[in-house]
């Protein structure tokens, strides 16, 4: 087994005391992340850029996963004991966990859904070690034409599948490819919306884009909404689970990454679908179905295993593809792009120590997080009573730091709020944010592969669909477009025939 | 300007005027702007570097500039048949209380505030600056835990940043005298 020995190699690379370490405050900022309410994984590890200009890529990367993936697990404590959740992948744990918490069973609610993620989480990362290497071995002789492909694909997933409405996430796309044309041409130097700045030429950094939309964004939007008495949290004690609750989730949490894991890996919005999936799945499938909507405790042990699991499902793609499928993936890309590391099938053959160590500390992370969440829930718990304005002002403060750390200039600052302004106004509009950030990472690489492969073909459009890769990427975009039109004939048929 | 997620059906209790009701139309102007914009600069550009291919620096940016005008252009037509889009929700996020524009202008205010600052005075003072203003915005009345907490949090972020992570940071004239 090839994988199988890179793997314990990378275990070599997670175990020294420095990855330990960053692994260790990945997984702690996760946690303390996915519980506070306000920010997000993506918002936290784009806020986090800044930290890693003096850091080896292997550390940084640990990091950001155990970020990832603390966040899960942090996320379901909130929905759980506030009922309130803020990620969409937490809103599930709140429909049975929240009830459960109230009848008085909230530590076996946090229970069953910090076990949920360790098993969930567990059986994706291996899942990502069998999968990815195939993945980037089937994928490693593409070339242009197929990355243009694949970036046109992510483009369109994540303007058709999510959100409610096209037309905004198309636009909000749109914004952030602008955002994107902005400075000197790769390829000629010719200058692009610059207006004759010199600051302008450079481009906009992505790092100022993420925190703008993520942070600023989100802390403007909320400013303007706060909440003036906040909910309490339900009040718990150590998690554990009784021999019964053992019984009835064990399959649950087993279930949730079938489901979680194949949605992560594909454009389709992350863990929300997935989630709301395994719930109706344990609803079907329960012996106890009068209890949903009451505090089932499958309803809370499934969701957040195929929550968990959905992120290493996200990792798989991102890493063997480049392809993000969820904000925090996108984010991470930017990473990638900083240190001038190209995520894709080479990503594997070229640097294996980076990889394998990344995926060797998810599993390091997890033991963590389950170590940090079992006993510690209560402690975290208390988190939720930091002054809002302490954290938003907080959120400010270091998107501040972050955005002046990237070239040390003022004028960054000021672009900084135009796009926190442009944030805070999608989410007044229903404007999805993803969709922007995604054209600001992946529009100027989309545009240099296109050209590259009309070079290589002599201008011929052929050139772009020349391969058996890249036609069967449209035939999948096709496919994502006409969606909703073929459901609606399969339901007239259906409703035909019936 | 209404904060609540309007579904087209129902009529609001309350009079409001049509500019109001349909203010989304505004993300269609801008999106108008924006587009001609990007076309304005893309088509004045002078290409005078000889281009392999039938695409050069101009071309996308046509693209994505047409389709600003495109989108901007539907999106009016759907915000005119009582589409809307949804205002988004979150864990300290009130929808039913109106928008709180104060606050976000001394946000805005106070960001900027620090932007102009942070030459002059240095990251410390202005980041503790920031924190204490944002904080007060943001309805913290704390008169001696703020500041303080304002100034150790800049601080140790100066320390953090600029001694430990290798991030360089102005430390400006305190630092100086320190």
């Amino acid at each position: 087994m090839d994988s199988l020995n890179s793997l314990i190699d990378g275990f070599g690379t997670a175990l020294t005391p420095m990855n330990l370490l960053w692994a260790a405050i990945g997984v702690l900022l996760g946690t303390a992340i996915g519980v506070l309410p306000g920010i997000g994984p993506a918002m936290a590890v784009a806020l986090l850029l800044p930290v890693t200009y003096g850091l080896e890529p292997t550390g940084a990367f640990i990091m950001f996963a155990g970020i990832y993936y603390g966040a899960m697990f942090g996320g379901s404590t909130t929905s759980i004991l506030l009922n309130t959740p803020g990620e969409s992948a937490a809103v599930v744990a709140a429909i049975e966990g929240n009830p459960m918490a109230k009848a008085g069973r909230g530590a076996q609610a946090l229970a069953a859904a910090a076990i949920g993620h360790f098993t969930g989480g567990m059986i994706g990362t291996l899942l990502l070690v069998a999968l990815a290497p195939t993945v980037a071995a089937l994928a490693v002789d593409i070339g242009a034409p197929d990355y243009f492909a694949i970036m046109v694909l992510a483009f369109i997933a994540v303007t058709s599948v999510l959100g409610s409405s096209r037309i905004r996430g198309l636009a909000s796309l749109l914004i952030g490819l602008t955002l994107g044309l902005v400075g000197l041409d790769q390829m000629t130097g010719q200058q692009r919306l610059t207006f004759g700045s010199l600051q302008l030429a450079d481009g906009i950094d992505v790092v100022i884009v993420a925190v703008g939309l993520f942070a600023i964004g989100e802390a403007l939007w909320v400013a303007a909404h706060l909440r003036r008495t906040t909910g309490e949290a339900l009040p718990v004690g150590r998690p554990w689970l009784g021999r019964d609750d053992v019984k009835r989730t064990w399959k649950s949490w087993l279930r949730g990454p079938v489901i979680g894991f194949p949605f992560g890996a594909i454009p389709a919005g992350g863990a929300e679908i997935p989630t709301f999936l395994s719930y109706v799945t344990e609803k079907r499938l329960s012996k106890h179905k009068e209890q949903f909507g009451k505090g089932a405790i499958e309803g809370v042990a499934g969701p957040e295993s195929a929550a968990s699991a959905s992120a290493a499902g996200t990792l798989v793609s991102m890493l063997t593809l480049g392809l993000p499928t969820t904000a925090v993936a996108a984010v991470m890309l930017a990473a990638f792009q900083q240190y001038g590391i190209q995520p894709g099938p080479l990503l594997f053959e070229r640097e294996p120590d980076l990889v394998w160590g990344l995926i060797a500390s998810l599993f390091v992370g997890m033991v963590l997080l389950l170590a940090l969440n079992l006993p510690l829930a209560p402690v975290w718990a208390k988190l939720l009573r930091i002054p809002r304005p302490y954290l938003y002002a907080g959120i400010l403060f270091f998107a501040a730091v972050g955005a002046y750390a990237v070239g040390g200039e003022a004028l960054d600052l000021v672009i900084l709020l135009i796009i926190g302004l442009i944030g805070f106004g999608m989410r007044r509009y229903g404007l999805p944010v993803l969709p922007a950030v995604i054209g600001v990472i992946l529009g100027p690489a989309a545009e240099q592969q296109l050209r590259r492969a009309l070079q290589i073909s002599d201008g011929a459009l052929t050139g772009l669909v020349n391969t058996p890769f890249s036609v069967a990427v449209y035939a999948v975009i096709v496919l994502l477009l006409a969606w909703p039109l073929l459901r609606k004939v399969i339901v007239r048929r259906r409703n035909v025939s019936a | 300007m209404t904060t609540t997620p309007t579904t087209p059906a129902t009529p609001a209790p309350e009079k409001k005027s049509w500019l109001r009701e349909h203010s989304e139309l505004g993300v269609s102007l801008l999106l108008l702007v924006i587009g001609v914009l990007v076309l304005t600069d893309a088509l004045t550009m002078t290409v005078d570097i000889t281009q392999r291919g039938p695409v050069g620096p101009k071309t996308v940016p046509v693209v994505v500039g047409a389709g600003l005008l495109v989108v901007a252009f539907l999106l009016a037509i759907d915000v005119l048949r009582g589409g809307r889009g949804e205002a988004e929700g979150g864990e300290d996020v009130d929808l039913s209380e109106p928008s709180d524009w104060r606050t976000v202008l001394l946000l805005a205010g106070v960001f900027l505030a620090f932007a102009v600052l942070i030459g002059p005075v240095g990251f410390p003072v202005a980041g503790a600056l920031l924190f204490w203003g944002a904080a007060y915005a943001l309805g913290s009345r704390h008169l001696h835990r703020d500041p303080l907490i304002a100034a150790g949090l800049s601080l140790l972020t100066y320390v953090v940043f600029n001694n430990l992570l290798g991030v360089p940071l102005p430390g400006g004239p305190l630092m100086g005298v320190l």
